[in-house]
């Protein structure tokens, strides 16, 4: 193997020009898939996280059936004993207990329609920006203070301010009309349209009271640190649920099947469009590999002449492709990798973006995922393509007769 | 180069020949450049596709074309900023050829509750055989019955909001608003039908009553919230918009790329990012040609060196070299987009991605991808390739026109 090796090697400098351009093709894509993969599944990450920040968590514990079709009824008995157990017994950073209800929101001369949230004002900040982002006013004081604060659109649409009073009307867990009126101490603008246009938020003994829930709840809101520990908290989560009480916990991808389905097909796209890249970058090399036999017809009449059995050729060929493609998927993946890396650490923010994201209390900068897959995927891919093209010519050295081989030009 | 007595007609003769003097060779060639050409075609269309179906449903999900309020009600769409109904002037105006359909709308915020359940709404009061071929709630009735009349008092209710109201056809509900007097009005309705829509937020979003039981409801005599206005060409709008806003003076007449800012800043960025990809493809490919060309001027020293020797101007064998290449270049161009339009052809029934519903909701995507194909991306796709494909063969027809005769022919 030793002399072949040699061999391939210096058979790939003969012609310098040639095998820089192809190594330059095969650096191109690489590199650009490198950074596109990287990017992309850092985009991703930072999508889910964004997203689960503002307002849904990453975990939720609810009765079995509430996330598809949230009825009043479906709730979870006693939740906040449940919450102080998961809060005592996982590695949750943070837990919170909601309810929601649905009330006609009325000021002195406007009424909509509006969700309203019972939540508990000292955890709620760790599963949630909305507390940090009350624009006017303060965010709710204590568990059972009667007060509200609302979203910036609703607050507008209904003319309301700081001071201001609000009437709810709705009907509570039992079916009876659940009415209050209370004062507006604080309004958020959370970035998202929906919640701002949309959520009413109160403290949940008040919320409690007012909809006719006992001690019941809808959501028990769980963080872990990280994302990627949402698995494990969930297990031990799972473990602490009473059993046969029709209670479940279930993670984003449950709660929110639509952010999921959105990464799968944006997912499936993307490979659409890299594939085709790697498709025409495979043929547009395809010809190097094939010229560089065709032109050495006559020197591997003599090799065969000599003794050389078709098998040690064909080897030999292939091992050129191979060091060819190698070369530079390493140029590449080390082009790649350093952009990536670049921006892993320093951030790539889009113009705009930031600046309307720190608005909001979210991280505004896309840092690529620098993960072995993410960073050799794209290689691994071209590799398998260049491999099978490789081929190609070294199975027309079986058809070589060594006398009609050393006489072609 | 008529200097040399060489004819261009001897010239395309020549460069075509010499291109299947290497028949593999070419034919690896012409298959990068097709399937690349292809890859951009058919991208292209499956993109546009997206975007069309985007710009489609918005404008269906009663936006329309063209639509005209009272000055402040973009701003704060709420009952005080309604509008009278169109008065001889612009009803004159809207009943124009150039106008295919045209619906006044009530449209205030409401809670529609059910013995069960309450949910936040728009409650939209229509002409319901005024809104064919203007927004998809005509066709969009599967149980039950559509409306009949302005004056018809039944309710609309999407799939979805149906379900979470565990309310059907022919079941009661009330709903609640606010009155042109500030006050709570509330109206109980019978479930005249239940519309599918693409997505479940108009599902949720969206119930609708005749236009007179709205009004009458709400207290707003004859007034309505908007006009909406369908036209045969959502691109050109200059003449319709110019007459309305002549009819209706003192009223917001906005097209829909004003009424839908984001929808139109979202295809224009995905739009750059094609074109970006285009030029990533092309480079790709660009590689495998400046390669391939280089490869038949070598091999082909010897020739060149000769017809040099016989009076052939270093010119001439640039542009033939060029010409080669422009050939290549348009066979491949011409196999490439045959190939696009047959795959598109194929695709014509839609893709289906109804496994990734909820996702493609949440940008405003229905369930099935149909391509589209806009002649601007076809041509800015072939132009590229064939204007930066010449560009990238300067360099090997350059090289060829740079031998010294003796050098060249002695070479071997």
């Amino acid at each position: 193997m030793g002399i072949t090796l040699r061999l391939a090697w210096r058979n790939l400098w003969r012609h310098s020009r040639r095998t820089w351009l192809t190594v330059s093709a095969i650096a191109f894509a690489a590199a650009l898939l490198v950074f596109m993969i990287t990017l992309q599944l850092g985009a991703y990450d930072m999508i889910i996280d964004v997203t689960l920040r503002v307002f849904p968590g990453q975990m939720q514990v609810q009765h079995e059936g509430y996330n598809d079709k949230p009825k009043m009824r479906s709730t979870i008995p006693d939740a906040d004993v449940l919450a102080q157990r998961i809060r005592q017994h996982t590695a949750a950073s943070a837990v919170a207990v909601r309810g929601f209800g649905f009330a006609l929101a009325s000021s002195r001369d406007r009424s909509y329609g509006a969700q309203v949230v019972g939540v508990q004002p000292q955890y709620e900040g760790g599963v949630s920006t909305i507390p940090r982002l009350v624009e006017s006013g303060r965010y709710l004081s204590t568990e059972r203070a009667e007060e509200v604060v609302l979203g910036e659109a609703l607050a507008r649409n209904l003319r309301l301010k700081v001071g201001g009073e609000l009437t709810l009307l709705g009907s509570g867990k039992d079916g009876s009309m659940a009415a209050t009126v209370l004062p507006v101490v604080g309004i958020f603008r959370s970035g998202s349209p929906e919640i701002d246009r949309n959520m009413i938020e109160m403290p949940l003994a008040t919320f409690q009271d007012v909809f006719g829930m006992g001690g019941d709840a809808h959501a028990i809101v769980i963080d872990s640190p990280d994302l990627k520990q949402v698995p494990q908290v969930l297990a031990e989560v799972q473990s602490l649920l009473p059993s046969g009480a029709d209670i479940v916990v279930l993670p984003w991808q449950k709660l929110m099947p639509g952010l999921e389905q959105l990464i799968r097909v944006d997912m499936t796209s993307a490979w659409f469009t890299y594939l085709s890249l790697i498709v025409v970058v495979t043929f547009s090399i395809l010809n190097t590999f094939v010229m560089s036999v065709m032109e050495r017809t006559r020197e591997f009449g003599i090799m065969l002449a000599l003794g050389a059995t078709p098998g040690t050729i064909g080897r030999l060929v292939v091992l050129e492709s191979v060091l060819l493609t190698l070369i530079g998927l390493a140029i590449g993946l080390a082009l790649g990798t350093g952009v990536s890396f670049y921006y892993f650490v320093n951030g790539l923010a889009f113009p705009g973006l930031k600046e309307l994201y720190a608005q909001y209390g979210l991280p505004g900068t896309l840092h690529p995922q620098i993960s072995p897959v993410a960073l050799l995927l794209g290689p691994a891919a071209i590799l398998v393509f260049t491999s099978i093209a490789a081929l190609y010519p070294a199975l027309r050295i079986r058809k070589l007769q060594p006398v009609d081989a050393i006489h072609a030009i | 180069m008529t200097g040399t007595g060489l004819s261009l007609s001897l010239l395309t003769t020549l460069a075509w020949r010499n291109l299947w003097r290497q028949r593999r060779r070419t034919a690896v060639m012409l298959v990068a450049i097709a399937l690349g050409v292809w890859s951009m075609v058919t991208l292209a269309a499956l993109y546009r596709g997206l975007f069309e179906q985007q710009l489609r449903s918005a404008i269906l999900n009663l936006t329309g074309h063209i639509q005209i309020h009272a000055p402040k009600y973009r701003d704060d769409p709420t009952i005080e900023h309604s509008m009278p109904a169109p008065d001889a002037i612009l009803l004159a105006a809207l009943n124009q050829p150039d106008i295919d359909a045209w619906a006044p709308r009530v449209r205030v915020p409401g809670v529609i509750s059910s013995e069960r359940e309450s949910a936040g709404i728009t409650l939209i009061g229509i002409d319901p055989s005024a809104e064919h071929g203007l927004s998809f709630i005509p066709t969009a009735v599967t149980s039950g019955r559509y409306l009949d009349s302005t004056g018809d008092n039944g309710l609309l209710l999407g799939r979805e909001l149906a379900a979470r109201l565990e309310t059907g056809v022919g079941k009661r509900v009330v709903v609640m608003s606010q009155d042109a007097d500030n006050q709570i009005a509330d109206r109980g309705f019978r479930v005249a039908g239940i519309f599918d829509a693409e997505g479940e937020s108009e599902e949720t979003a969206y119930v609708f009553t005749g236009l007179h039981v709205a009004q009458a409801m709400l207290k707003l005599d004859s007034k309505i919230s908007e006009i909406a206005v369908m036209t045969p060409d959502r691109d050109h709008l200059a003449v319709q918009l110019a007459r309305l806003r002549a009819a209706a003076p003192g009223f917001e007449v906005e097209p829909w790329t004003v009424v839908q800012p984001l929808l139109v800043l979202t295809v224009r960025i995905s739009e750059i990012m094609m074109y970006i990809w285009f030029a990533v493809v092309f480079l790709a490919m660009s590689f495998g040609l400046v390669n391939t060309l280089l490869m038949a001027v070598f091999e082909r020293t010897r020739e060149i060196g000769l017809f040099q020797a016989l009076g052939m101007k270093p010119g001439f064998i640039t542009i033939q070299v060029l010409v080669e290449s422009v050939m290549l270049l348009a066979v491949g161009l011409l196999v490439g987009n045959a190939a696009s339009w047959a795959s598109i052809a194929w695709l014509h029934d839609g893709i289906d991605l109804s496994r990734f519903a909820k996702g493609m909701e949440m940008v405003g995507y229905g369930t099935h991808l149909f391509p589209y194909v806009a002649a601007r991306d076809v041509v800015t796709a072939n132009l590229l390739v064939i204007v930066l494909g010449i560009v990238a063969s300067l360099y090997p027809a350059y090289r060829a026109s740079r031998y010294v005769p003796v050098e060249a022919i002695t070479r071997t």
